[in-house]
């Protein structure tokens, strides 16, 4: 079973259609990267799941639960962590923790937490003296408290510094190591590329693409191999690719780069051409995700 | 652990908070024990002509009673709740399995706590250092009143805590909806020869009510328990008005959905 399966979900606001039938689902064990634009219906699916807005159709399971019934015993098995949620200000970090971990029938231990997100230095820190990075990593402890299966992380690494994400994905990382589910929304698509084992898109109330990040939309059939001919000459037979020549300059578009690769460089050699400024890029799912969205846009 | 278990474990951080935040602890505390001593000190030897003969400060203390109580539960606990709606706090709460009765109930045991504690201090300062007569014989009709006040207030705190827009909104909208009525309440000074008009319009809101009530315990021509039915009434009235406000106005987020 799923940790969460969603088909034919939709949401309207009034006559605004925010979500517009989306299916996906999220495997048990697996962190899933839901990207998208602000606007496109992320957030408005992600409350859904967490059970904070109904849905106007569709079937939403998570943990086997109907979110839209506010159950205890789902509220029990996932976390949440939402974007810009406060906390008592006047309570120390341990105190917070051990509040919270009373809400839950089997909570982890209060200094398992502080470990865990690297706050054992600060648990007798009032909360409102806390940085920015601190506080977001008691957001993550909090939604750890009850020590759920699945765990909703609303934009977690905002406002981090690089090593701060560094940590905070290593954090998340290690959640998988211990078999939990992890919903992840992000706008850094290194974030994604760095963690998710799949990922969504999702622009104007539809997702657009679902994959794993490597293959997102094709991206593995996406290599561009650049080079320029000295002296010129006629290529080769590449087999099925899109051969681009701007003067010298060529660009190959190819779904397979080792074979592509090795015909063109073969070749090179046997002819005794060299291909200058040789480069292999493949677009980075930023590119992919920015081509999607905005194809969305356009339709 | 239990529901009630999570509800005392709520009013017990609910209570250090309190105490950790200046601001909040001085407002509820200070105000009413400085207005004690003010003007008690400023009438020292006052009699009430119109109240039986009876000091300045046997009127007073049970006003302050009712304007401490009105603090705790009614200002103290709308604004409160206001700021951690509008913080996400409550937001964080709802992801969370609490019962919301069990949220709600520390965080109302925190303010009928504090309640406990104004009304301990406000008693003790007025017999100590004022010589106000603690009536033991209408001690049931004080503690009744003061118990029926707290759960009025503190329905009526948590109605308009739903009614506040945001946090900034909160003190404005709540000091506005009580100071009015606490003047029109002969919570400060008799009322006695006031308009007629303006005492019937003050009766029919809570605050009169409760300060009559209280006066009335510590009204040494009182006989009898302390109960004063008719105010007990109307207070239970506006406590069910409240309850259904409450209920009707509560949300757990303050964005729109």
């Amino acid at each position: 079973m799923p940790a969460i399966r969603v088909r034919g979900l939709r949401k309207s606001y009034g006559t605004i259609e925010a979500v517009r039938g989306v299916d996906f689902d999220v495997a048990e064990g697996e962190i899933f990267g839901f990207l998208g634009p602000n606007g496109a219906g992320k957030t408005t699916i992600v409350e859904i799941l967490e059970g904070y807005r109904q849905r106007s159709a569709g079937d939403v399971e998570v943990l086997g639960h109907d979110p839209a019934r506010g159950e205890r015993r789902l509220r029990k098995r996932i976390g949440i962590v939402l974007q810009e949620t406060g906390v008592e200000r006047f309570l120390r970090v341990a105190e917070v923790l051990e509040l919270y971990c009373g809400y839950y029938p089997e909570p982890r231990p209060v200094d398992e937490l502080l470990a865990l997100v690297g706050l054992e230095d600060k648990r007798n820190e009032v909360v409102k003296r806390l940085s920015g990075g601190q506080r977001r990593r008691l957001d993550l402890a909090l939604g750890l408290a009850g020590d759920p299966e699945l765990i909703f992380l609303d934009e977690p690494t905002t406002g981090f510094d690089p090593t701060a994400r560094r940590e905070a994905w290593e954090i998340v990382r290690n959640l998988r190591e211990l078999g939990k589910t992890v919903f992840l929304t992000t706008h850094y698509m290194d974030e994604a590329q760095h963690l998710a084992d799949r990922v969504a898109v999702i622009a104007a109330g539809r997702i657009v693409a679902d994959g794993p990040p490597d293959r997102l939309s094709g991206r593995d059939d996406a290599t561009e191999i650049r080079f320029s001919l000295s002296p010129p000459a006629e290529l080769p037979d590449l087999g099925p690719v899109t051969v681009t020549a701007n003067g010298r300059g060529v660009v190959v578009r190819t779904a397979d780069a080792t074979a592509t690769l090795h015909i063109l460089t073969g070749w090179a050699l046997d002819r005794g051409i060299t291909l200058d400024g040789l480069t292999v890029v493949r677009p980075t799912l930023e590119d992919v995700y920015l081509e999607l969205t905005a194809q969305a846009a356009r339709d | 652990m239990t529901d009630l278990g999570i509800a005392a474990r709520q009013l017990r951080f609910e209570q250090k908070a309190f105490w950790r935040n200046p601001a909040g602890a001085v407002f509820t505390f200070a105000f009413p024990l400085l207005f004690l001593v003010i003007f008690s000190t400023l009438n020292s030897g006052a009699r009430i002509q119109e109240r039986g003969n009876i000091s300045f400060v046997t009127f007073f203390v049970p006003g302050i009673l009712a304007f401490g109580l009105i603090s705790a539960c009614y200002t103290n606990l709308a604004i409160r709740m206001t700021v951690n709606r509008d913080f996400g706090i409550l937001k964080r709460v709802r992801g969370t399995p609490v019962p919301t009765w069990a949220y709600l109930a520390g965080q109302v045991g925190s303010s009928v706590l504090i309640t406990f504690i104004l009304f301990v201090l406000t008693v003790g300062l007025g017999v100590v250092a004022f010589g106000v007569d603690f009536r033991t014989g209408t001690a049931p009709g004080l503690f009744v009143t003061l118990v029926m006040g707290a759960a009025c207030f503190c329905a009526l705190g948590l109605a308009v805590s739903g009614l506040c827009p945001n946090a900034d909104a909160a003190p404005a909208i709540v000091n506005f909806s009580i100071f009015p009525l606490l003047f029109v309440s002969g919570i400060f000074f008799p009322l006695d020869n006031a308009p007629s008009w303006l005492t019937s319009v003050a009766k029919l809101f809570p605050m009169q009510q409760l300060a009559n009530g209280l006066q009335y315990a510590f009204d040494p021509r009182t006989t009898g328990l302390g109960f004063n039915g008719g105010d007990l009434w109307r207070l239970l009235a506006w406590t069910v008005a409240g309850s259904l406000l409450a209920v009707r106005l509560f949300r757990w987020d303050s964005a729109k959905k």
